[in-house]
């Protein structure tokens, strides 16, 4: 077996920037030199692009698996694709970076620890550069790639390249993002996506898929604020395991050891943990996103939908909740309506108390007249929340941090919030 | 100061043992689609995990299009005894017997397609409210848009272009009566995932997947198993060779592939240096450019 491979880890990138920026391209170059597009892949969008009289193979026929996207040649959803170096396994999150599709990129996004942002170097920072990096803040990317492409078009200009980078940092100074990269590219000609350009000696940096190997996700969860959200109770009913009584979950903050003192949460009640229960025998410790089942000294009664927390670091408990909400729906938000509301393991009911005001997404300005929220848009809300919701910041914890909001009468996901 | 990350064998693994545990929760009668193929087995053993010490609380079912290879059924069996899982089959012949299904005719005749009106029908006998499978979005262009948690309207059908959105790890299992949901825990995970999960977890396989001596023939540049339900035509003729199964669906569109590999290791080698999808040995998927999408729309797996 090839050395290294169970060492690997995973990460989840996602992609912003239209068709026209090189999106496909890039995302076609990474996949075909790291050798993952396979032979019948390739003939299969080789006889398409032919049939459709394309000049050149495309490459975004790899990524627009529906029919209806094929004929219209747009990606109307987001598309996951997967390949793999021998340093790390990738994920991507291919999203449509027109702005209709808004809420396609939140939700790549929303799992994300990489966003590329492509700029055309040409025609440098345009208004969906604010949209792509705004909502790649605001759902807590915590690095951000300024993919500079088509330096080729620009006589890969050194001066080019650091007028958009000023320009950038000028207004993400602006957003909580921690973490930004510039890179300048030709996803086309393959300048420093795989290799290094021999085009740019003023470029001291690594190559793309450098950076994707080496930067640091393993503080991208949160591993100080214990949070573990009751999922499912296992009770075995068996003769060897007749007491047993394991609180299964995905532990979503926090660091988790046999012996430490617990909280539940909402009764109050508190514990220790006697054992982290895994399929492959108890572990000492636990951390995030691992799942396991915990079982605690005493016995409380505990279900889907409690928290476990530890006695001095405790989330906020509450029913009244700002959040940044992303509306997905062709039917605008119901100001004072009610909707299905689902954080963590939790599920209540929730009346839209206030809408404060919504964002213009280009210019990041706060409209506070303007309170009509359609498909797309970005607001600040008030909810009210039938129960108390045990719940952390966003940008503190993307896990205890979001909800989503559900539209009673169809079921329908209609909006994904992030709690101020 | 300690880090603290997993691999990523060991992120995908609680991905998919938090998703298993959020249908337990979130569905009152779901079930786990067994084909007896790899990635059903790993589905299977990841639900094994993920409700340990307690058995699966779900049932594992088969819809048996009496096409299966021998060695498949005789591996479920075993299986599903060893985990002490309950095991319910639907029948495809039981569906033709009955007049809900038209076998195919010609030389390229599968049940494949029939397959979707046997799962209705059993869906709909047992009142599931979500069947949870094994299907991976790195395997065909459709199922890279499926969502992990994918609705079904109560004829069973998708809607690709209505999609809910899939945000962070919330999923919404929320539906109307007679509807259910599609759900596929290791969407994430490539071919090579699981094949290097299924040696890190040592998990048993049919002897279909390694290294084997088979009489086969020739079709459209594919070897086909030789067996009683594909009628040979006059040009054909058979071989004996050593072949294995990248994939497992029916006799009748599963072909082989020429390979001496007889180890997980020898396949995970041969496995990193394919140059052609699983999936490119499946003639179901050959029918046209957007035979899976159609075929899912209408119920299938």
């Amino acid at each position: 077996m090839k050395k290294g491979y169970l060492d690997m880890e995973l990460l989840r990138f996602t992609t912003a920037g239209s068709v026209d920026d090189g999106k496909s391209t890039l995302i076609g170059r990474l996949l075909y030199d790291s050798k993952s597009i396979f032979e019948d892949q390739y003939q299969a969008i080789e006889e398409t692009s032919r049939r459709r009289g394309d000049e050149n193979i495309n490459l975004a026929l790899l990524t627009d698996g529906l029919r209806s996207e094929r004929e219209q040649g747009i990606t109307i959803d987001v598309a996951y694709r997967y390949f793999a170096t021998p340093k790390r396994k990738f994920i991507i999150a291919d999203t449509p970076g027109h702005i209709q599709y808004t809420r396609n990129m939140v939700t790549g996004a929303s799992t994300a620890n990489v966003a590329l942002v492509l700029i055309d170097a040409r025609r440098g920072v345009l208004e969906q550069t604010h949209r792509h990096t705004f909502i790649a803040s605001l759902l807590g990317i915590p690095h951000i790639v300024f993919c500079v492409n088509k330096m080729d078009l620009v006589d890969y200009s050194e001066e080019r390249f650091l007028e958009i980078q000023d320009e950038v940092e000028a207004f993400s100074a602006k957003l909580d993002v921690h973490d930004i990269r510039f890179l300048p590219i030709s996803a086309l000609k393959g300048d420093n996506i795989v290799t290094k350009s021999a085009n740019m000696d003023w470029y001291q940096g690594g190559t793309l898929l450098h950076l994707l190997e080496t930067i640091h996700i393993g503080s991208d969860y949160n591993h100080i604020d214990c949070r573990f959200p009751v999922q499912y109770v296992v009770r075995p009913h068996s003769d060897k395991f007749h007491d047993y009584r394991g609180y299964a979950g995905r532990i979503a903050g926090g660091v988790w050891k046999q012996g430490d003192e617990v909280v539940v949460l909402p009764s109050g009640f508190s514990s220790k943990i006697k054992s982290i229960v895994t399929h492959d025998g108890d572990v000492e410790e636990a951390f995030a996103p691992m799942s396991v089942s915990i079982t605690l000294e005493n016995e409380i009664d505990i279900s889907r939908g409690d928290m476990l927390v530890r006695p001095n670091n405790q989330p906020h408990v509450g029913q009244d909740i700002d959040i940044m909400l992303c509306w997905f729906n062709e039917r605008n938000l119901v100001p004072n309506g009610k909707y299905a509301i689902k954080h963590t393991t939790n599920d209540a009911r929730c009346l839209i108390k206030n809408i404060q005001y919504k964002v213009d997404i280009n210019t990041l300005h706060r409209l506070e007249d303007d309170k009509v929220i359609g498909m797309n848009d970005i607001a600040r809300v008030t909810l009210r929340t039938t129960k108390p919701l045990f719940y952390d910041r966003y940008q503190r914890n993307r896990i205890t941090g979001s909800v989503i909001l559900i539209d009673e009468a169809t079921n329908e996901t209609v909006g994904a919030g992030m709690i101020i | 100061m300690r880090t603290y990350s997993l691999t990523h064998l060991k992120e995908l693994e609680a991905e998919a043992i938090y998703i298993l545990r959020e249908v337990a929760a979130q569905f009152e009668n779901p079930a786990l689609l067994f084909s007896g193929g790899k990635d059903s087995i790993v589905v299977a053993h990841l639900a094994k995990k993920a409700f340990f010490p307690a058995k699966i609380p779900f049932p594992l079912v088969h819809i048996d299009t009496g096409h299966n290879f021998p060695e498949t059924i005789e591996f479920r069996d075993k299986y599903v005894k060893e985990i002490g899982a309950e095991l319910l089959v639907g029948s495809v012949q039981q569906s033709i017997d009955e007049g809900k299904a038209i076998e195919e005719k010609g030389y390229n005749a599968s049940r494949n397609m029939l397959q979707t009106v046997t799962l209705l029908d059993t869906i709909e006998k047992y009142k599931f409210d979500a069947c949870m499978g094994g299907a991976r979005r790195d395997e065909e262009k459709a199922r890279a848009k499926e969502r992990f948690f994918s609705h079904r309207d109560e004829f069973g059908q998708w809607d690709p272009k209505n999609q809910r959105p899939e945000l962070w790890n919330i999923f919404n299992g929320k539906k109307n009566m007679g509807e259910h949901f599609r759900v596929f825990p290791i969407s994430n995970w490539t071919e090579m995932d699981i094949w290097q999960y299924i040696l890190a977890e040592s998990i048993d396989l049919p002897v279909l997947y390694f290294a084997h001596e088979r009489e086969v023939f020739k079709r459209d540049g594919v070897y086909m198993a030789v067996n009683e339900h594909m009628k040979l035509k006059p040009e054909e003729s058979i071989e004996k060779i050593v072949i294995r199964f990248r994939t497992i669906g029916d006799m009748t569109c599963t072909g082989a592939t020429l390979s001496e590999a007889n180890t997980l290791n020898d396949i995970i080698e041969e496995v990193s240096a394919s140059r052609i999808t699983e999936r490119g040995t499946r003639s179901d998927d050959k029918r046209s450019e957007a035979a899976m999408e159609d075929r899912k729309k209408e119920g299938y797996f």
